[in-house]
């Protein structure tokens, strides 16, 4: 089980992003982290990975504190998979086998050859292997990024905003590729995501952030007309379209809008 | 040398990906052989005419002339020692430096190393007085030239430890750096008489024929153990172009990697530049003609840039022999006078792909 407990960030000089900030998500589990533009989503996925150095506060898995872990360790239990896809001038196949860098010594071995080839064959990239990544779809190039992560091996994966930038079929293709994998190895994903939809469909677990601090967590139910208001500050109903929960928002505007805001 | 536009395209990827290795070794290869090429063409060059095969006897004192014994083992194969280890040190460091600081442009002498090196040569010729004519001044040069490239190095590395400077910064403070030191040294040059200038220009043109045996064994003991600390880190340099944050969560400290790394580079650097004088372009040449070939995969991108950092500066040197020959024209000036157009060839030919990681 990941737990984050009490976890406070900010920015060198600046105000606190992140207030207190505590969940904890099972083994399996796939959590969305929601919230409006610049209340600290990424910033709390970056915090739970150590990119950023949370002010206080701990992360553990199964209560073992993963700020002691060296990088190296922390590296073989978690996967970062970043909003940015690089365009770099390697090939699929140089880039998946960076999720091996953790388990590197001098050189691979055949063992980590195996477990790349793996990675590519569940995403379905292994036919790209020979491309350089900077020759490839937004929707590939995520995809790699996701086996490179996968060849981790990781117990918990970090997504940040996987799909802002992939069409409708890439969105779906992503995030159910995320969710089976979460099924089928127990793997612990968190996301952050905009699209409360997507969320919805994908997600069984829901963190809402609002001002830096959780407003709530927990399944489905938390997302109601209360939530949708006081976190986007829309009006909004979860409606059940043909066995999917989606978002439908009243107004064609959000508050404050018309203020010209 | 555009080599993977068309392979991966209508052929099968897996057997594709294993091309695309023997590709990549077979460029390596290539290299090699145009290295061993210029190496003999550089051991024939000069007054001295002797048939090849009587040469590459000379070079384990075979000859059955002594005197072609004595050029070859004192003079010619120093000079192409020299060019090979410094060649190869310049192109490696070029490379990391290009890896670590995340910029195309980055090199030993846009770091300010070279201009900390003429700043410490004129140190040591203008106001120490040490002629390279004197006995001390063969030492005192390259050892005050050695600690102007580092004092950079370490003005460098300080500003990046306690200001936390970015990449971008520690390349632009390069930049100023050098502007001081160019300074300085030009004030010192305001002062200096003719003989003294006459000296320092002649190191600054940059010299392969004044190094020792000893030179080139110490020039190749920093050249081999840094670079087998880089190619250590190949993988790492990897994960840098997949960006800053992905590679902190592979595992790796990114500021430590950047800083080690980087000083280890201006160690190197220096230790050339102090031996053999300035030398631009080959640095920042030779891992974007390798790069071209090879893309961006440090695992055959590092050797490649040692090999052909190694080639460019032996075929300038014999160009630099060879074009009015019996007069030697400065070496310096030829790898900046060539460079520069090979420079420019490669950004146009590669286009974006050069130079974009």
């Amino acid at each position: 089980m990941l737990t984050v407990e009490n976890v406070s960030c900010r920015y060198k000089g600046g105000p606190e992003i992140l207030n207190q900030v505590s969940f904890s998500v099972e083994d399996g589990r796939f959590l969305a982290i929601l919230g409006n533009n610049g209340v600290g989503k990424s910033t709390l996925l970056k915090c739970i990975n150590k990119i950023l150095t949370p002010v206080s506060g701990d992360v553990r898995l199964d209560g073992s504190d993963l700020f002691r872990l060296p990088g190296r360790e922390l590296a073989r239990k978690i996967a970062f998979v970043a909003q940015t896809v690089p365009s770099a001038q390697m090939t699929v196949h140089d880039i998946v086998m960076l999720g091996r860098r953790p388990y590197m010594r001098w050189g691979f071995t055949e063992e980590d050859h195996r477990i790349v080839h793996e990675a590519m064959d569940r995403l379905g990239v292994s036919h790209l292997r020979g491309r350089f990544l900077s020759r490839l779809s937004g929707g590939e190039r995520q995809k790699v990024m996701l086996a490179r992560a996968l060849a981790q091996q990781p117990r918990i994966l970090l997504l940040d905003e996987p799909t802002s930038s992939l069409d409708i079929q890439n969105q779906y293709q992503v995030l159910r590729i995320v969710q089976n994998i979460c099924r089928a190895d127990g793997i612990t994903a968190v996301v952050v995501i905009h699209d409360l939809n997507l969320a919805l469909r994908f997600c069984d677990q829901f963190l809402l952030l609002r001002q830096g601090m959780v407003y709530r967590c927990g399944g489905k139910e938390i997302l109601d007309r209360q939530a949708l208001k006081d976190v986007y500050k829309v009006d909004a109903s979860v409606v059940d379209v043909e066995g999917h929960s989606m978002v439908i928002v009243d107004a064609d505007e959000p508050d404050g809008m018309d203020a010209g805001l | 040398m555009n080599l993977d536009k068309s392979i991966w395209e209508n052929s099968d990827t897996a057997t594709a990906y294993r091309r695309n290795q023997i590709r990549s070794a077979g460029f390596l290869i290539g290299l090699a052989v145009l290295l061993a090429v210029a190496a003999l063409l550089s051991l024939r060059a000069g007054s001295y005419d002797t048939p090849v095969l009587e040469l590459v006897k000379g070079v384990f004192g075979q000859a059955s002339d002594s005197k072609i014994n004595l050029v070859v083992r004192n003079n010619r194969l120093p000079r192409i020692c020299t060019a090979i280890v410094a060649g190869a040190g310049l192109g490696i460091t070029g490379c990391v430096l290009q890896a670590v600081l995340r910029n195309p442009l980055a090199s030993s002498s846009t770091l300010g190393v070279s201009q900390g090196a003429s700043f410490g040569a004129a140190f040591a010729i203008i106001v120490l007085q040490m002629g390279a004519a004197a006995g001390l001044g063969t030492v005192a040069i390259p050892l005050c030239a050695f600690a102007g490239s580092v004092s950079v190095a370490l003005v460098i590395l300080g500003l990046s430890r306690f200001r936390q400077i970015s990449p971008e910064g520690i390349v632009l403070s390069g930049v100023a750096i050098s502007a001081m030191f160019t300074g300085g040294t030009t004030l010192m040059q305001y002062f200096a008489n003719e003989i003294q200038l006459n000296t320092l220009v002649f190191w600054t043109f940059g010299s392969l024929g004044n190094t020792s045996w000893g030179d080139v064994g110490r020039m190749a003991a920093v050249v081999l153990c840094s670079g087998v600390y880089f190619v250590w880190k190949r993988w790492d340099f990897n994960a840098l172009l997949s960006g800053e944050e992905t590679a902190v969560s592979l595992g790796i400290n990114v500021r430590r990697l950047t800083l080690v790394n980087m000083l280890l580079c201006c160690l190197t650097a220096s230790v050339i530049v102090s031996y053999i004088g300035l030398i631009n372009f080959i640095g920042l040449a030779a891992p974007h003609a390798v790069r071209l070939a090879v893309g961006n995969n440090h695992v055959y991108l590092l050797p490649g840039s040692a090999i052909a950092g190694a080639a460019l500066l032996l075929l300038g040197d014999l160009v630099a022999r060879m074009a009015i020959s019996p007069v030697i024209l400065p070496i310096g000036a030829i790898t900046s006078f060539l460079g520069g157009p090979l420079f420019l060839y490669l950004l146009f030919k590669g286009g974006k792909r050069s130079v974009d990681g």
